[in-house]
């Protein structure tokens, strides 16, 4: 750029003046006072998470002991007693929604991405999953109720694990999507080059490529619904013995703390407190998974 | 493998470009069968691949299986708004729309309106964005143009742990340590400070509208700051430094070249936030009351769509009752779809054109 | 290969525990205690029979038993004449045990056991009374030290048996309830705020000083609170025991009539506790699975004979003797 206009500028020396002073001294004010705000802010967010977790570990972890694992909730009013029928009455019902979310969520990624690109369907389709997973659990309790309860006139573990399955399959759907996306073309070109059918090519080329991204997306789905409560009120119903069949009801561990923590019992109180923090501690493990996972995602998308 | 056998295929065939009179299995694409077909007789790879049978087949079923998965998606919300409208008939009809601006609630004599509900829901959901907007807008400035690198990462983890909590995880801490807390230190001082606004009238017991505000805001933050900063990074540097360039301090960099350029997709956060915050459940039910009332006071108690259903669900007797509440979350559900489907629209319009919006 | 394990995995969750007898129950927290430690002690003797209580509250058990989703419900409020009607199975109402309701309160500094007319805590729950020193409740408390703070109400805001008994009782001593909100599992409240369960009030009342609920007598032993003393149809202020339940029920057991359903709240006596009920199993008279069924009345014959010498240690009156002997022939109807 030429220094043309700043020559014809009629008072180079505009810097040194009051107004232009005054005016620098607020920007610069302003820019600090904002900059401080924004640092308020972020302690103010981060303080009450470190004072959840804090306070979860404090309870939880001093009420955490062996019998925690390995028994069933002892009758009202007894010590003793924990949550393993919970803790494996959860591990099934999740097991059971994954089985039934993983598959369809992945396959309607690979619609999306592979099959759908630039169609109107597939605009509606991820329109219709993004509305899905705004919508809330409860809705979806009172919807599994009414289908699978109601006509199969006994709550189910199955119930449950359908709930929950619909609610994975939205943040499946995307994220397969968004991964099969950074999959690059000429990996896929290269393969149908090759007489690799299409269908072969989304499997193990395209799906093989994105995966850890794709297994990211599982796992943040998986997170998500393992705490939810709402959802299995009407479906899981719990249960306070063992229970394996999927034709009855189950305990989960999100059902059981909700029931403890609005109980008056201290005993029931602590076990809340435990339970939380078994709860926290296994979601938290699979999302530091996820970021990992994440992390090799972008290396080998990119490679 | 495949690609070594073609070869000699392909050499066998390329001098013989008329095509074969024999008649031909029908084969995918005409295009690309047509030379190649003359070798079929010939070549062991032509026998083996019609053997193994055409590929449109596999690719057709393939893609319809995809395709059902994905339209099952429709299926799904579509089965959820029927069973919700036919098992919520006989309160539209009993009722009709005045369902939605009556007062009453009450079982035993058949009375139902879901008006408190509302109230309460949207009370609480706006009360909790206006907590939570600021701080998160904030977060995300932070993340994204102010914080030294090394902070990035785990201020970020940290952020979406909070968004992995579960909810009635939120409503322990919230029974426990919020409650008391609002009912001994926060609430006395909003009254002492505001109590002439009228917003703070009554006794306060520490479970109210304002708790459950305060629970929900605590949880949309980590979305709506993470959404934030995902659209905010999606504005390339170029405008940053165009704006740096002409002598701009850094919050006005951040003003003219981020968040005025970005504004529609954080608009749709909040949104997406807000969807969280209308279908939230357990955690609200925990803390707010329920005790359906339209109260001018946050320290009153109030109850919530979501909440109603989670309490009275599975035990509510008589048909009409049932069908009342499950028009409350056929309410709900269209309430956060409308909600939902604005946010995701203006977040698209965003982070899709951004890089187009250099101009 | 993967499908394979899972499928195997699948088909060993469904066949384990094949031959174990589940059943599934759901509805009062009135007698919840009881109800789990019965359970808890009947699988340690059988344990192939397993029975799975939830305690959803009383609407919750007639509602779930009337859909046909449980294969028993449990409720303090029994069922009336258009639910029994208009359940897709014919229920027959079983009596358990009898319990009491009574009024809890958390004052701090109030260590005195409070006396309460049943018209005073109709007014608190109408929001006629709203500050602890009220001339009416000082009136039944010459001398408590009664502070000037504001009442939080506090209720059930699921569907409830001990509602239904409490309301019951606020109906039949105060007008001003009987014309206003009435009796029901779940009603219009005037003022208060709700929780889920016994357990939920009681937890309640023990968070929040200065608040006023209503709970099933256990949960206020087992928890420590104060709990007041309600006047009587004779004018005695009575605290809630097993003896005055008992006496409540007396008058009920000799007129008892086939399908247990009586009220027996603000019963004549002079040592009657006010606020007292039985509490009852619904049970489907012809069971979709003849096993469940007969593990179920071979439950309800281990009740009778075991459980209910359990109650009193746990706050519950036992059954009179005259409404066990009926019990017992009923079972026989279970199948």
């Amino acid at each position: 750029m030429s220094t043309q206009p700043l020559s014809n500028q009629p008072r180079p020396m505009d810097f040194e003046s009051g107004s232009m002073r005054r005016n620098t001294a607020r920007r610069s004010a302003t820019n600090y006072f904002v900059s401080g705000l924004c640092i308020l802010a972020t302690v103010l967010v981060i303080l009450p998470l470190v004072a959840i977790l804090f306070y979860l570990i404090y309870k939880g972890a001093s009420s955490l002991n062996l019998a925690f694992f390995t028994h069933i909730p002892a009758p009202v009013g007894e010590v003793g007693g924990g949550m393993a029928n919970s803790i494996v009455g959860s591990g099934i019902v999740l097991f059971l929604a994954s089985l039934m979310g993983i598959p369809i969520g992945i396959a309607a990624g690979v619609y999306l991405a592979e099959f759908g690109r630039g169609k109107t369907l597939a605009t509606a389709v991820r329109f219709t999953a993004d509305v899905l997973n705004g919508v809330p659990s409860i809705v979806m309790g009172i919807s599994i109720y009414s289908l699978i309860v109601v006509q199969q006139k006994h709550f189910s573990a199955l119930a449950g694990g359908v709930a929950l399955a619909i609610m994975m399959v939205p943040t499946i759907t995307r994220t397969t999507e968004e991964m099969l996306a950074t999959v690059p073309h000429a990996i896929r070109e290269a393969a149908l080059g090759l007489g690799v059918p299409k269908w072969r090519t989304a499997i193990s080329v395209s799906l093989r490529t994105a995966s850890p991204g794709i297994i990211t997306g599982c796992m943040l789905a998986f997170a998500r619904v393992a705490g939810e409560t709402a959802p299995l009120l009407f479906t899981a119903f719990g249960n306070q013995f063992w229970s394996f069949k999927l034709s009855e009801p189950i305990a989960a561990l999100p059902l059981q703390i909700y029931v403890y923590a609005i109980s008056p019992y201290d005993e029931w109180h602590r076990l809340a407190w435990a339970g939380s923090l078994v709860l926290i501690v296994l979601i938290m493990v699979s999302v530091t998974l996820v970021r990992i996972f994440a992390n090799r995602g972008v290396l080998k998308g990119g490679s | 493998m495949s690609s070594t056998r073609m070869t000699p295929e392909r050499e066998s065939s390329s001098p013989l470009p008329v095509p074969s009179p024999l008649p031909q299995p029908p084969v995918a694409s005409a295009a690309d069968a047509t030379p190649a077909s003359v070798g079929a007789a010939l070549s062991p790879i032509r026998d083996f691949l019609s053997k193994r049978g055409s590929g449109s087949f596999a690719d057709n079923s393939f893609a319809a299986v995809m395709l059902l998965c994905a339209c099952s998606i429709f299926a799904i919300v579509l089965f959820i708004f029927v069973i919700l409208v036919v098992h919520s008939r006989l309160s539209l009809i009993q009722f009709g729309w005045k369902f939605f601006t009556r007062q009453a609630w009450d079982p035993v004599s058949g009375d139902f309106g879901a008006l408190p509900f509302i109230y309460g829901t949207l009370a609480t959901s706006l009360l909790a964005l206006c907590m939570a907007v600021p701080l998160a807008l904030g977060v995300a400035i932070f993340l994204t143009e102010l914080c030294p690198r090394v902070l990035r990462a785990p201020i970020s983890f940290l952020t979406e742990l909070l968004a992995a909590i579960p909810s009635v995880v939120y409503g322990l801490w919230a029974v426990f340590v919020l409650v008391p807390l609002m009912r001994d230190l926060i609430g006395p001082f909003l009254y002492k400070i505001l109590g002439w606004t009228g917003f703070f009238e009554g006794t306060n017991f520490g479970v109210g509208l304002l708790t459950a505000s305060m629970i929900l805001a605590i949880m949309i933050l980590p979305i709506i700051s993470s959404l934030t900063r995902d659209i905010m990074n999606a504005v390339p540097n170029s405008q940053r430094e165009a704006v740096l360039a002409l002598g701009a301090t850094r919050w006005e960099m951040i003003r003219i070249g981020v968040l005025r350029n970005s504004r529609i997709g954080i608009v749709g956060a909040i949104m997406l936030g807000l969807g969280r915050a209308l279908g939230e459940t357990m955690a609200v039910t925990m803390v707010i009351g329920n005790h359906p009332d339209i109260s001018k006071s946050l320290f009153a108690p109030g109850y919530t769509l979501a909440s109603v259903i989670a309490n009275e669900f599975s035990e509510a007797t008589g048909d009409l009752y049932l069908s009342a509440l499950i028009e409350i979350g056929l309410a709900l559900f269209l309430v956060t779809i409308v909600v939902n489907a604005i946010a995701r629209l203006m977040v698209w319009a965003v982070t899709r054109n951004a890089p187009a919006r250099v101009n | 290969m993967k499908l394979k394990v899972i499928a195997a995995a699948v088909l060993a969750l469904v066949t384990a525990g094949a031959n174990a007898q589940n059943i599934n129950g759901a509805g009062a927290t009135f007698p919840y205690p009881i109800y789990s430690k019965w359970f808890s002690e009947y699988s340690a003797l059988h344990p192939e029979v397993k029975i799975n209580y939830q305690s959803i509250g009383s609407g919750g058990g007639i509602r779930q038993v009337s859909e046909g989703t449980v294969d028993f419900g449990a409720s303090d409020s029994p069922m009336t004449n258009d639910q029994l009607s208009a359940a897709k199975v014919k229920v027959m109402h079983i009596p358990t045990v009898l319990g009491a309701v009574v009024p809890v309160y958390n004052i701090p500094g109030i260590n005195k056991d409070l006396n309460f007319s049943g018209d005073v805590i109709a007014d608190i729950y109408l929001g006629k009374i709203t500050k602890w020193n009220d001339s009416r409740i000082a009136k039944d408390n010459p001398g408590a030290n009664l502070p000037d703070k504001a009442i939080l109400p506090v209720y059930r805001s699921d569907g409830s048996g001990t509602t239904f008994i409490f309301t019951d009782y606020l109906s039949k001593v105060s007008s001003g309830w009987n014309s206003g909100p009435g009796k029901g599992a779940s009603i219009k409240w005037p003022t208060g705020i709700g929780q889920k369960g016994n357990e939920g009030v009681a937890g309640m009342v023990r968070q929040s000083p200065f608040s006023f609920g209503y709970v099933e007598l256990i949960y206020a032993e087992t928890n420590k609170m104060s709990f007041g003393a309600v006047r009587n149809a004779s004018g005695k202020f009575l605290k809630a025991s097993t003896g005055g339940v008992t006496a409540a029920a007396a008058g009920a057991a000799k007129t008892m009539p086939a399908d247990y359903r009586v009220s027996i709240t603000n019963a004549p006596g002079a040592d009657a506790y006010p606020i007292s009920s039985f509490t009852w199993l619904l049970i489907p008279t012809h069971s979709t699975d003849a096993n469940k069924a007969k593990a179920l009345a071979d439950f309800l014959g281990w009740m009778l004979d075991h459980g209910e010498g359990e109650a009193a240690a746990l706050t519950y009156a036992p059954l009179p003797k005259q409404v066990q002997d009926m019990v017992r022939k009923s079972i026989a109807n279970v199948k």
